[in-house]
């Protein structure tokens, strides 16, 4: 997939560009309108209508070129989401809100990155993913406040203490399997609130303050005064946001063509076959818990630094589900649908203020209602292709 | 350590032992049956124990009765409030699920959790904060020593005690005991003998909602305030106690939970520097005898593990 077709073949086996262009630039421009809009009507007025758009794209079939589209252009369309993003974000060069927003949205897409390599490709369940975030979050307020290491050191070594203290689960999560691994990620997600909650050094129920990002002594925290238009200071962490995203998105899609995702699908699959095969089991899922921890902890590292606070109550067990519900609506394993859940999963109730208390128990009946008819996710995984050249 | 103090110890041991044994009960019974872990569980006992707190405000603004009277009534309230919605969570999320993955169920009884936790959150009113229970037994105490024994505990033991030899005798005397133990052990040879299959699920979810249900109550009686997160902490206390007694195993569930307890209260005497960081210990154990023995100490009869 990585060499560039060759030119003897053309339109007449592979997908049109155009339809995919189409659809980024229409989600793009919804979504530009969904995050201008302030109204309460007019939001819901807005998010029903793009509901019923995309049920009668469904019906009139409009998807499949679609979905064929982005499977046969798919570097070039990620590059233009890129674009997308980037149009998104000049377009609310003022306003902090709708920044964060963006923001948030790029990060928790980063951290089910991470989940998604252990649940997604491995099989390894890890219902603590709010708890490595926060582990990273907590990681940036400590050495921000107290250590002058420079701040893009702080994201790594926020991803390394979150993979470290995730390694102490490798134990029992190696040793247990279903059930009993889903407990042990559950018990720590408890134990580690309780412990933020109960620990004075790290601030106890309060949590802490945490310091601003600066960069060769451009601190993030100032508005940008640019030939006379001000950018909001969301902007800084929207560009570092924006290229972690970038970074985790190819590594993860890499990660997943290349032969270490071959044999992470072997191994959740069927782990008796893939041992028989000569896959080390316990190595590749010590691989998948560690790196998926790590990418958790540097989007929960860069989270800390925009939000300026953490406090236990931002990392509990019921966020960690919605990040589970994240992957599941998504369709377990597929990047691009992490995308597009992620967006639905934190801007429609930051829109919509009055779902807003209720969006643990919305989207626990909106997983249930998908696991129970539509267990593949939103936008399933395709079918692995191993030889790019040959059309499907 | 004094005798009385050592006494209070194992008071308090015991009674956390009986509600984690009783919890613990429901996990080995749903697994016996069904092979499936229902991790809404502990949710079920909050709402359990929700229910009856709302009977008994009912109750006061009805005019209110003595005391018994309105624990009876909250007590029976209570367990077929939870009876029915076991039924109902087996009837419709996890007997349609059974040919589905086992992650499916696992997050389908995770999320359903989630939403039976949440709707206590925000439809009891204030269900955020913290509920003040009533206490309803009779509070008088016996001085033996130093040691201060509650009567409220000792009641509350003994029904415990009464909850699970109840259980025993419906298990192992009845006939409708002996359908689930059948079941549990084969389910086509069961089915082959003229079982009914799905009333004996249904029936097995309810005793053991219905002894969560119990279990909420005695936790609103000992600690006289229940909030909604209780479910989630007793739930996976109840599991890994399941757990370590041998999934499957009633015997080994309440050898489980009142190990745990003593796990438990032994960690608070050693450790007393620390009495903040009591729940901490309790998952760092859960963890612990995971990674140490991952199908508990009686071992499952037939382990899945390759």
């Amino acid at each position: 997939m990585s060499a560039p077709p060759p030119p003897t073949r053309s339109a007449s086996n592979r997908a049109s560009l155009w339809p995919g262009l189409a659809a980024l630039a229409a989600a793009t421009a919804y979504l530009i309108l969904l995050l201008a809009v302030e109204k309460q009507t007019i939001v819901l007025t807005v998010l029903a209508g793009g509901i019923v758009v995309v049920l009668l794209a469904a019906w009139l079939r409009l998807l499949t070129p679609v979905t064929r589209s982005f499977a046969a252009h798919e570097d070039g369309l990620g590059g233009f989401a890129i674009l997308a993003a980037i149009v998104l974000g000049l377009y609310f060069h003022e306003d902090h809100f709708v920044l964060l927003l963006v923001i948030t949205v790029m990060l928790t897409t980063v951290a089910t990155l991470g989940l998604n390599i252990q649940f997604g490709y491995a099989g390894v369940l890890n219902f603590a993913g709010a708890s490595f975030f926060g582990i990273g979050a907590y990681t940036s307020a400590v050495l921000n406040a107290h250590t002058a290491v420079p701040h893009l050191i702080v994201l790594v070594i926020g991803g390394a203490i979150a993979a470290l203290i995730g390694s102490l689960l490798l134990l029992p999560v190696l040793r247990t399997r279903g059930h009993y691994a889903a407990v042990v990620t559950i018990a720590f997600a408890l134990l580690l609130k309780t412990f933020l909650e109960v620990n004075d050094v790290l601030g106890g129920p309060q949590g802490l303050q945490v310091p601003g990002m600066k960069i060769l002594g451009w601190s993030f925290n100032d508005n940008i005064e640019l030939g006379g238009i001000t950018l909001s200071f969301y902007m800084n962490y929207f560009v570092v946001a924006l290229a972690l995203l970038i970074c985790a998105f190819i590594l993860v899609r890499r990660l997943e063509r290349s032969w270490i995702g071959l044999n992470l699908d072997a191994i959740r699959l069927d782990e008796v076959a893939a041992s028989c095969f000569g896959l080390d089991i316990a190595r590749w899922k010590v691989t998948a818990f560690i790196s998926g921890n790590f990418l958790i902890g540097i989007a929960g590292a860069l989270f800390g630094m925009v939000g300026s606070f953490v406090a236990p109550n931002n990392y509990t067990f019921a966020d960690s589900l919605i990040l589970v519900s994240i992957l599941l609506l998504g369709g377990i394993g597929n990047p691009w649908g992490l995308v597009v859940a992620t967006l639905i999963v934190v801007v429609v109730p930051e829109k919509l203020q009055t779902i807003q208390e209720y969006r643990f128990l919305l989207y626990a009946a909106l997983v249930i209602a998908v696991l129970r008819f539509r267990p593949e996710g939103l936008l399933p995984r395709p079918v692995r292709r191993y030889f790019s050249r040959v059309p499907r | 350590m004094t005798a009385g103090l050592l006494a209070q110890y194992i008071m308090n041991g015991l009674m956390l032992g009986m509600m984690y044994a009783l919890v613990a009960v429901g996990f080995t019974l749903f697994f016996g049956v069904l092979d499936v872990i229902k991790f809404s569980h502990g949710d079920v006992l909050t709402v359990g124990a929700f229910t009856a707190l709302a009977t008994y405000v009912a109750m006061q603004t009805a005019g209110g009765a003595s005391p018994w009277l309105e624990l009876i009534v909250m007590l029976v309230a209570a367990i077929l409030a939870m009876a029915f919605l076991g039924v109902l969570i087996a009837r419709y999320l996890v007997l349609p699920l059974r040919s589905a993955p086992p992650l499916n169920t696992l997050l389908i009884t995770l999320m359903l959790g989630t939403v039976l936790r949440e709707c206590v959150r925000l439809f009891y009113p204030q269900g955020a904060n913290p509920k003040p229970f009533p206490a309803l037994l009779p509070k008088g105490s016996v001085d033996l020593g130093g040691f201060n024994l509650r009567l409220d505990n000792v009641l509350m033991l003994a029904a415990g005690t009464a909850a699970i030899i109840g259980l025993q005798f419906l298990l192992n005397r009845t006939k409708l005991g002996l359908a689930v133990r059948a079941v549990a052990q084969d389910e086509e040879t069961a089915r082959t003998m003229g079982i009914n299959f799905t009333a004996v699920v249904l029936f097995t979810f309810a005793v053991g909602s219905a002894l969560a249900a119990f279990a909420g109550v005695m936790n609103g009686l000992y600690y006289n305030e229940i909030n909604f997160g209780i479910g989630l902490y007793l739930g996976v206390i109840g599991f890994s106690a399941a757990i370590i007694g041998g999934l499957g195993s009633v015997y080994g569930a309440i050898l489980g939970g009142f190990l745990f307890a003593g796990l438990q209260i032994i960690g608070t005497v050693l450790l007393p520097f620390a009495s903040a960081y009591k729940d901490v210990f309790a998952f760092a154990v859960v963890i612990a005898i995971m990674a140490w023995r991952p199908t508990g100490l009686i071992q499952e009869k037939i382990s899945e593990r390759v």
